[in-house]
Parts: C-alpha cells; structure tokens; sequence
C-alpha cells in the first residue's frame, strides 16, 4: 500500500521547528517581491494562494463565496532554506509587511545535519545570557577620603603597552653625575608599542569583504592620525593589500601568522620596501570560537583581491590546519617561531602568540613569561567569534575568559612578572553593548588589553548576527550586510567610508566611557591593570573564583 | 584626614615638638591615634648608635616571647628603655603592657658582617617575631634597628605623649616624623598606624592611595621577605621607596619619577630621557594617583615630601639653619620653627619634591621637569 505521507506532508518540518516564523501581513503587502529577491538564503519565496472570499455586489447584500488565486510569501520549511532571522526582508518592505519572529521552541538543531554534514555557520556561541564580565560592577567609588578624578580636569592616560617590559631589576641603567642613563651596552630591549587599551582583533581580507576592511583600516587610521588615539588592529591571516604594507600607516596594523601561512609570501617580499614596522606580529595558534580547529576559506571567496594578497590560485579552498606544522613542542616551535618573526624586523617589533581559551593556558603562560622575546599573550574566550566553524566547535568548545585571564594574571602575580608579560583577553567584549565597561572589568581582572570583532562589525556595520543564531551566514559568503562576503552584488551595500565613521565614533565613546568608568575609581594615569579591589560582583561563586568582592 | 608632623634638626630635640606641631592641626585630623619614629637619637641612647634597637609592644607573655627568641638567635641585650606610663585622666588609652625599645648586640656570628647582612638578619629577626606575636596580640615590633625608635598607640596624639611621658622623659632625636591619626579607611590596627619603617627607610602619607592593590601585588612579587603587611594602603610608600633606592639604586629624586611618572612630552626635557621612558614601563604598576603627600627619610637621613600629581594633599616646608620641619598645615610649622621667613616657606606641588640634608642646613627643592 502507498504511504500516506505524500497526502499528509509526514515527512515534512512545520514551521514551528525552524528558528525563525516569517510573520507576513497580507493587508500592507503590495507584492513588490522586493523580500523574496533580497533573501540570503531564499527561506521566503513569492507564491501563489487559493482564497476563498464572501463576495457581494449591489445595493443589497447579496453575499456570495468566490474563490480567486492570489500572490504572496511564504516561508520555506526545507531545513537547508531555513529563515535565519537576519531581517533583510524587513529592511527593504516599503510597507513594514513582513518580520522574521524568533520561535523559542524551534528543535533546528536536530535537524541540521542533512547528508551527514553538521552544522556550520558563522558568528558567535548561541547564549544570550549575560556574560561573567557583564555581571561585574565597579563598586570602589572615591567618596570624601579619597575625592574622585575629575575626567574634565586632570590629565588621563588610557594607554596600554604592547610588548614585554624589562624587570626593573634588569634594566640597564647606571649613575652618572647623579643622573640615571642607559648603559652604551645595554644588551636586547624588547620593543613597547604604547597603544589604546582596545584593539580591532584578528579579522582576515578574505574572511571580510573590501569594503569592510577597508572601512575599518581607514576608521583606524584616522583614529590614530586625526584623532590621536592610538588604536591598533589585526590584519588576521590573510595578508594585507601591499600598499597599504608599503604605506606609513603600516605601523598601526599588528600582522597576523596562522597556521596557512597566507599572506606570508607577499608580506616577506615586501619587508625591504616598508616605510614603517607594524605595530606588532600575532601568531595565532588558536582561536576562541573554535578551539583546535583550523579555518577555512571557501574557494567561492578566493578573487582576484584575495589570490593576490594571499598569493594563491584563483578559486580555490585555502584551508588552515588545526595545527601549524611546526608545532611539536611550545619550547622548541613556539620559541622559534617568535625569534624568527623578531628577526624579520631586526627585533624591533613586538612578537606574541594568540591561543584559545583553555585550562592549558597556564603551562602555555609559564613558557612565555621565560621566553625574553615573547612580547605578550592574547587570549581568545569561547564567546569569540568567527566566519566559519562547526556550531559545536562554537557552541560547545572553550573557555570563558575571565576566570582564565584572571588565572593567568595572578599566576603571573605570583612570579611578579605581571608588568613584563602583557595579557589580552577577547572573546565577548561587548557582548551586550557595553564595551568600555567589558574592557574596564578585564583590565581589573588583569588584562593589559582588550580585542574585539564581532562588536566592531555590529557597531560598524549593522551586522545582524546575534546570540539568538540570527543571520549568522558569514560562512556562506552570501552576507546580507556585505561584510563577510566577497560577492561584489552584496559588498558594494557597503560604503567604506560610513564603516570607517562607525569606527571612529565607537572608539572616541569608549575613551570617554573608560574615563567615566576610571575617574570615580581614582585612577587616571596609568591603567588599572590588576585593580581588582575595584570590583564586585552579586554571585558569590564567581566572586571567589575571580578574588574579588561579593557585594548584593 | 591624617595629619604629618616631620623635624629634622641640627641639634637633639624632644618629639613632642611634633606632637604639639599636630595638635594645632588638629581640626584636621580625627585624634585617633599617634606613630613617632625618632631617628638619630639623643639622651639614653647617644652612644647606642652602633646597636640595633628593636621597638615594639608586648604583654607579659609576649616579652618571654621575645627574650626567649632573641637569646636563641644570638642577641645579646645591650639596654632596654621603657617610657613611664601615665594613666591619663579623660583618655581612652588602654595600656597594653610593654612599650619597649630595647638595644641589642649583634650575634658573634655577626659582629664582622657587611652592612646589608646585619640588615637582613635584623629584617628577619623583626619579621619572625612579628609572627610569633601577631595571632595572640602578644608581641607588636614596628622596627629592628640602629639608632630609630618606633612608638605607636591609639587615641588623641597629645593624651598618647602624656600617657608615654615624652614631655620628661628625656628621649631625643635629630629627625622625628609623627603622624596623628590611625588608619580609619581600614581596621583600626596598630600595624596599620604609619610612619612605616624598613630597613632605615620610613614614609608617613597623607591620603589614600587608589593604586593600592596593584602596587601591593608588584611588591609583594619582588621576592623581598619584608615587603608585607600591607594592613594599609600607605605602608607601599615605604617600599616603593626602599626598592627604588635600595634595591635598585636609583638617586632618591627618581622616587617621584616613579610614582608620579612625567608625560613622554615632558620627559623629553630631560636630559635622563631614555632612562626615564624604560623605568616608567617596568615600574608602570607603582605609578599613583594620589591623592597622597608623603614625608619620609632614607638612611642617610635625607628628610624629603613629595605630592602625588592630580590631587595633591596638604604640605609645607620652612625652616631656619639647622632647623626644617615639614608639616601638613602651616601652623604646624609655626608652632615648630616660628622665628623663621614665612616667605620662604615652600609647599610642593605636582612636579616638586623637597630634600633636607641631615643637619638641616638647608632645604633643597627639585622640580621633576627639570631633574
């Protein structure tokens, strides 16, 4: 006998198991098809409907059923065509007449693992709860014993340095005419950069569109040349335009090294002809979002920009291991590896190396603090993000970053090599706005500095991504906004120009909010690296865990 | 707010010239408590000065504490000085048995050893026996050394100078620092109360000190046994002091360069510059943010105050020949040093820091711009 699935969709998702319900209202509708056609992922499509209407005609009632076809939108329950929330189809109706509605009961998960295949996407760990950095306060306020700063009147320094310091015990100074002066032979003086304590983290050209690196490097330039604020960012493994590597704004880029070593080849060849040193190299080794596993991009990213800078075929996977080839003990490859890339520069560039959120951060923390030329340690949270990875890997894998970054500190505390070993912490800065106040609480806890990504992609170019898997297609290349993708259709929706504004204005508010934050704390000059007397938080477990207070 | 009260003279002079220096700055301060340290001192113990004086409280108990742990470390007591206790009428002074100074004779082991060997055993003698006694409250020991007396009690400073008998009872110094208040942002603590001394470096401060706790843990991990405490947020000015000075032999102006470090645009005045910019990197975490005005000395016995660079807290300088005190208000240094020119009367400020030599010959003042 025939199964009776075909007549009664058996076999078929409702809507109820997708993430996102399209609510569409037919009344404002005027069929402009302008949703259907700007859909990432073709979830709605234009349809045709049977309708049965009361119909009456003439002065009198005289109603009549009638039943005609009509067009509209409907929502596609394949799993492989599931809405994503990102609300473009929002964006464009001219009559407010479709919104995608998050279904809090949705089982996409069970689903989305057609052919065999896990799932992968982009974006950031699904958990809209609030973050341990955001359940911190700043409970020591000056009050009359020790009257507060005033933000408008005394001199404020946020600054942070990138690079290793020199132990004061080993500086190499001598008395002469009562006067300190470095000695003739002063031996290796590991490069400092003195930086803004908030960085543009490692975001590949490849992983995001022209536009948008460009947007951000220009954001960045400005920051530091009009400005005077000197922020710094990561150029992520993938090279960089070799203009822009030739050009003097070279030395406000920290050059990423990951495990495909893309980029490289142009890079060194360019070395002779830079004008500038970068601001530092970064050597990923990990990162947050996905833990232990290597990157890809996707062969339908791989133009002519990309091949170029990356110095690859055209249209082609590039694949990143999990792991660089090198690296079969941290003592021999890691330790390496930074002197090779010091070299490069003549030792005049900070070199340190990126790793994922782990328990192991520890043994890895020891090994740099004897290492006389690592220059710091970036450590990425699991709330990281990034452009492509299994959801588990990102759901599932890592660590949180306070409790890590704070172990490492008092870790170092112990050594007393907590001002020679710089820490960065990122992974979920900003995670729910407030990004000053996520820098703030990390640099207490004992970060020198803080990254971001996602927060600067949100900020400054309305990235739909949230921690409810809205959008979240960065992997696809085919980003609605037109940051993660290398579609020119998509990325020319952005203007660099506007990105690199965004990034000004989100940088130039968190100074202030960093002052506003400092002043009523008492400090201003250097940064509250360690301060953690500052903080309290209302969970007595996390206050223990963290050494610090437990205030309700 | 706690109020300061620093002499340094020529000539010996009774501590409670300070004392009631600080009682006419008393609408400053709380009159919770009194620290004195007598430096080069006269009376009893003018000829004492090769031995090591170690001053402290202690109970009955904690006295055999103390005798029994001395004899077995090889210390040979050489004098003890008590003050008479008076029971002051009014006061809340509690006695808490035995206020002490006692002068020591070094171990044989040790008559022959260099300067900074008898320092670290006197360093460790005074640090065990502070663990001995801190539990209990048997056995308080503020300093273990040549020619400094420390004395510490709570209540108004001028009932605790009676209460000690200082106005007959003969001690003497060339350099005394007094400070009158204890430390009411933290428990009140005998060992929270400054001036705080170590290893012939002494700071008192007036303010609190907002950089605290980074400032303790980069202490805390140079690996110095004396480098603890820490039961106030001033005791780090004391250290900060003895590390830089000490351990790292930098000239004393260069404590300011240290806490309270010069913009780079500034520095590049300068002509130490380059040594300058390296020091205010691996020293980042000393730097403060006041508001605090410091009075200490050195060994040597150089009297210095410096501000911090924000805030500032009260301080003034004046003097004659042979005669300089350095004093929270400028009353205080009426009632010190009245018959001198209240026109050369000096309060530093953001970039200064004031050094008067032993002797107080003359006041030197330093501006941090300049260096």
């Amino acid at each position: 006998m025939e199964p009776a699935e075909r007549l009664d969709q058996n076999h078929e998702l409702t809507l109820k198991e997708l993430p996102y319900i399209i609510r569409w209202r037919e009344d404002r509708c005027t069929r402009c098809g302008r949703c259907t056609a700007v859909c990432p992922v073709n979830a709605i499509e234009p349809t045709v409907f049977a309708q049965r209407l009361i119909h009456s005609e003439g002065p009198v009632p005289t109603p009549k059923t009638v039943r005609r076809l009509t067009q509209g939108v409907r929502q596609n329950v394949d799993i492989e065509r599931y809405c994503t929330g990102c609300g473009s189809c929002s964006l464009v109706c001219p009559t407010v007449a479709i919104e995608p509605e998050y279904n809090p009961q949705h089982k996409f998960l069970i689903f989305k693992n057609k052919g065999g295949v896990p799932y992968k996407r982009g974006g950031r760990r699904n958990d809209p709860s609030p973050s341990t950095v955001d359940q911190l306060k700043f409970t020591r306020i000056s009050m009359l014993t020790d009257p507060a700063l005033d933000a408008g009147r005394h001199e404020f320094r946020i600054r942070t340095l990138l690079g290793r310091n020199l132990p004061p015990e080993k500086l190499p100074l001598e008395q002469r005419n009562g006067h300190l002066q470095v000695r003739e032979e002063s031996g290796f003086i590991p490069p400092v950069r003195e930086i803004f304590p908030i960085r543009i983290g490692s975001m590949s050209v490849g992983a995001l569109s022209p536009h948008m690196w460009e947007g951000l490097a220009m954001g960045v330039a400005y920051l530091n040349e009009v400005e005077g604020l000197p922020v710094v960012m990561c150029s992520g493994e993938g090279g960089m335009p070799p203009r822009l590597l030739k050009s003097r704004f070279a030395k406000y880029f920290i050059l990423q090294i990951a495990s495909g070593y893309f980029g490289w080849d142009e890079i060194v060849h360019a070395i002779p002809e830079m004008t500038e040193d970068p601001a530092a190299i970064e050597i990923k080794y990990g990162q947050g979002a996905k833990p232990g596993d290597g990157g890809l991009l996707m062969a339908y990213k791989v133009l002519n920009l990309i091949a170029k800078i990356r110095g690859v075929p055209l249209y082609v996977d590039l694949a990143s291991p999990p792991t660089h080839q090198t690296k079969y003990s941290i003592e021999e490859a890691v330790a390496k590896m930074i002197q090779s890339m010091s070299m490069a520069w003549g030792f005049r560039v900070p070199v340190y190396p990126k790793i994922s959120g782990t328990k192991t951060a520890l043994a890895v923390l020891n090994n740099l603090a004897r290492n006389p030329y690592a220059a710091a340690l970036c450590i990425d949270g699991e709330d990281g993000g990034t452009g492509a990875a299994y959801n588990v890997s990102m759901d599932k894998m890592g660590h949180p970053i306070a409790s890590n970054i704070r172990d490492c500190y008092l870790d170092l505390v112990k050594q007393g090599k907590q001002n020679e070993l710089p820490l960065i912490a990122a992974g979920g800065m900003g995670k729910a706005g407030n990004l000053a106040a996520n820098a703030a609480a990390m640099i207490m806890l004992g970060a020198s500095a803080v990254d971001i990504g996602k927060y600067i992609m949100q900020a400054g170019a309305d990235c739909f991504g949230d921690e409810y898997n809205r959008c979240n297609l960065c992997n696809t290349g085919r980003c609605p906004r037109g940051i993660t993708t290398q579609d020119p259709k998509l990325y020319r929706r952005l203007d660099p120009d506007k990105v690199a504004e965004r990034v000004v204005d989100v940088f130039k508010a968190a100074d202030v909010e960093l002052k506003k934050i400092f002043a009523p704390l008492g400090r201003s000059t250097e940064l509250p690296i360690g301060m953690s007397d500052a903080l309290g938080v209302a969970d007595k477990a996390v206050a223990e865990r963290l050494e610090i207070s437990y205030v309700c | 707010m706690c109020r300061l009260s620093a002499i340094t003279s020529h000539d010996y002079f009774s501590p409670m010239e300070n004392i009631l220096a600080l009682d006419t700055m008393k609408e400053g301060h709380d009159g919770s408590g009194l620290g004195l340290v007598l430096k080069d001192l006269g009376g009893e113990f003018e000829h004492l000065k090769a031995y090591p004086i170690l001053s402290g409280i202690a109970s009955n108990d904690g006295i055999r504490t103390l005798d029994r742990h001395m004899a077995a470390a090889g210390f040979r007591e050489k004098y003890s000085w008590e003050p008479t206790i008076r029971e002051v009428r009014g006061s809340e002074i509690r006695r808490r048995g035995h206020y002490f100074a006692k002068a020591y004779q070094y171990p044989q082991v040790y008559e022959d050893k260099t300067r900074e060997e008898k320092e670290q055993l006197l360093m460790e003698t005074r640090l065990t026996l502070r663990t001995l006694g801190e539990q209990d409250e048997s056995l308080f020991v503020f300093s273990f050394y040549p020619d400094v007396i420390t004395l510490k009690e709570v209540g108004d400073p001028l009932a605790v100078a009676e209460f000690f008998g200082l106005e007959s009872n003969g001690l003497t110094a060339k350099i005394v620092l007094a400070q009158g208040r204890q430390n009411t942002n933290y428990a009140i603590y005998l060992y929270a109360c400054h001036p705080f001394f170590l290893q012939g470096y002494c700071t008192m401060t007036n303010g609190e000190n907002t950089a605290f706790v980074p400032i303790r843990e980069f202490l805390s991990g140079r690996r110095f046994p004396g480098y603890m405490g820490y039961n106030s947020d001033s005791e780090v000015f004391a250290h900060i002091l003895h590390y830089c000075h000490r351990q790292l032999h930098y000239p004393l102006p260069y404590y300011k360069d240290v806490i309270t470090p010069l913009q780079d645009s500034e520095m590049a005045r300068r002509p130490d510059a380059d040594a300058l910019r390296l020091i205010k990197k691996s020293l980042r975490p000393l730097c403060i943010d006041g508001p605090n005005c410091v009075i200490g000395f050195t060994p040597d016995g150089t009297l210095f105050m410096a501000q911090d660079a924000k805030k500032l807290r009260p301080g003034v300088v004046g003097g004659v020949p042979g005669k300089v005190a350095l004093m929270s208000e400028e009353c205080g240094l009426d009632r010190a040093v009245p018959k001198r020119d209240k026109a050369r009367d000096f309060s530093p400020m953001k970039y200064d820091m004031v050094m008067v030599p032993p002797g107080a010959g003359e006041i030197r003042l330093w501006n941090q711009l300049n260096g």
